[in-house]
């Protein structure tokens, strides 16, 4: 069996009394999608940070690509791309140029990144753009150039945290999809994200974080299935009537959640318990029956939404 | 996909410089029309304008007024360059623009990007003080063999106030306060109470004690020790030396430490 290219055991990151990271453990294989999946607090950066070797861990074992990055610091980051929460490229630069100088903090020989230069534009779809100043460009565009920039030394691993924070759906939908056509290419992802939809489409395999700790690992659908039902009804009485309505509906499904604005009901099938409460004469005003996601499985492990 | 053995450059604090004179390149029109006009706009009111008042009372120090205030004005733009030049950059790096963190990712480390920054800094601050210089010649301000030498004093001055800024900008986390402080209580009175004008020794005891502390009081002595017949005993040129060199070794030292603190977080 080959060796993981990221190997972590009881990684911990604290900051005086307050404990970011909980002594997780992991392991990611070369060519997987990895996911951190949490809300914002999580630890998901902060692992992330230690893992790029830009944040010393307080105590366990990390090793990336065979290395400790508390000694090897900048021999790992020469096979990292990483892509940040917060953009910070340099916008008084050009959008050519900023690839240029990233290139050259790796070490690359200039004609190494000229040759390189095209092949990224197209990537990011930002030909047209190669002579614009980064100020100019909208915030999609911005996400895909600091894409396209980290991989301009050919990383082993890329590592994307929250890569489409703050993204409208279409500029999301993009980024995806080449974020997906790297996948497809064997680069190994690592992705932190409190989106479960992103984390379901972009990830083999992911751990759900909460509060520094490892709730559940294994891939989408598996959690899915170990910790929710295939369908959910999500049914509304509005707000004064949701709580008093719980009772009443919770002997009927496998498992209920309520929420500020509508309850849920776990079935392995929404439509016939629907029709079970209309039996009995119970009328929501508004009723869904969808899929069972990552949201429900956060939900159940936490008993808090990924998004608040 | 990727060679196994990937060399981490040991040429990165010159990488970061070499990204920051592009960012200049961007405004060098600006930046060279500021080295000029300004040793310009000096020379011309003061320089000419007060000189001639002094000159016609035999000078200074045995020389004209041009050619005492020159290594003074060379030192004093070398050091406003130098400082201006890593302070914005500083700023914009971990703060405006956060494109340290960027860097961060890399193999680079924190000694070389807070080396780099000051490098490209010096880079311009010497094309800043060989226009200057070379307006100060075209004024006549430059009379002796030995004149040229006011751009080393000078430069040696801008580089060890950098350094100091280094750190400073490094360390300051909330700008507004900082560029008042910078501006109001450092700038302005370290170019007023330095011997700029005239000798440190013209001032009462009590305010000499601001050119002691004053990178461009030491500077200027050294620049005039170079450029004309100013005398300076063996010790004060050591002390003079010795006082920059310092702020260049605490300055440098104190930036690698707290970008690397800054860095990690």
């Amino acid at each position: 069996m080959s060796e993981p290219l990221i190997h972590a055991r009881g990684l911990t990151k604290t900051y005086g009394d307050f404990v970011a990271v909980d002594g997780i453990d992991f392991d990611v294989a070369k060519g997987e999608s990895f996911g951190f999946l949490g809300p914002n607090g999580a630890g998901k950066s902060t692992t992330m940070r230690i893992i790029g070797a830009t944040s010393v861990r307080t105590s366990g074992t990390l090793t990336i690509l065979g290395k400790d990055p508390e000694v090897n610091g900048p021999q790992i980051r020469a096979h990292l791309g990483v892509v940040p929460q917060q953009d910070n490229l340099d916008v008084e630069l050009t959008v050519s140029e900023n690839i240029y100088i990233y290139g050259r903090y790796f070490g690359l020989s200039s004609s190494f990144i000229k040759r390189k230069i095209p092949e990224l534009l197209e990537f990011a779809q930002l030909e047209e753009k190669k002579d614009v100043k980064v100020q100019a460009l909208s915030g999609g565009m911005k996400r895909r150039l600091t894409i396209a920039r980290s991989l301009v030394s050919e990383p082993d691993i890329l590592m994307l945290d929250e890569p489409t924070t703050g993204l409208d759906p279409q500029a999301r939908h993009i980024l995806w999809d080449r974020l997906f056509r790297l996948k497809e290419q064997g680069v190994t992802l690592l992705i932190t994200t409190h989106y479960m939809d992103e984390a379901e489409q972009l990830c083999d395999r992911l751990i759900v974080m909460d509060k520094g700790k490892i709730m559940a690992e294994n891939s989408p659908a598996q959690l899915i299935k170990d910790y929710s039902t295939k369908e959910v009804l999500e049914v509304r009485f509005g707000s004064e009537k949701n709580h008093e309505m719980v009772d009443v509906l919770r002997p009927l499904a496998e498992r209920i959640e309520v929420l500020p604005d509508r309850i849920l009901l776990y079935a392995e099938d929404g439509e016939q318990l629907l029709e079970q409460i209309a039996a009995k004469g119970i009328h929501p005003n508004t009723s869904l029956v969808r899929r069972s996601s990552l949201e429900d499985v956060f939900l159940r492990l936490t008993g808090r939404s990924l998004v608040e | 996909m990727s060679n196994s053995t990937r060399n981490v450059s040991r040429y990165g604090t010159l990488h970061v410089a070499e990204a920051r004179v592009r960012n200049m390149a961007k405004w060098a029109g600006i930046i060279l029309f500021a080295a000029v006009i300004n040793p310009t706009l000096y020379l011309v009111s003061i320089g000419i304008g007060v000189g001639s008042l002094i000159d016609a009372n035999e000078g200074v120090d045995g020389v004209s007024y041009l050619t005492f205030l020159a290594p003074a004005l060379l030192a004093s733009a070398a050091i406003q360059g130098s400082s201006d030049e890593v302070i914005f950059p500083t700023m914009a790096g971990f703060k405006w623009e956060r494109t340290f963190f960027g860097m961060r990712s890399t193999p680079l480390t924190a000694r070389q990007i807070s080396l780099g920054i000051f490098l490209a800094a010096m880079v311009r601050t010497t094309v800043s003080v060989v226009i200057y210089w070379i307006v100060l010649y075209l004024f006549g301000a430059l009379e002796s063999d030995t004149a040229w030498l006011a751009m080393p004093a000078a430069l040696f001055a801008g580089a060890a106030m950098a350094a100091v800024m280094l750190a400073l900008a490094a360390k300051i986390e909330s700008e507004d306060f900082f560029f008042m402080i910078v501006g109001r209580f450092i700038m302005i009175p370290m170019f007023l109470f330095s011997g700029t004008f005239y000798p440190l020794s013209q001032m009462p005891v009590y305010l000499q004690f601001f050119g002691w502390i004053s990178p461009l009081w030491h500077a200027t002595e050294i620049g005039r020790y170079l450029t004309y017949d100013y005398s300076i005993s063996g010790p004060m040129l050591f002390m003079h030396t010795g006082v920059l060199v310092a702020m260049l070794v605490i300055g440098l030292t104190a930036s690698f430490k707290i970008f690397a603190t800054r860095l990690e977080k």
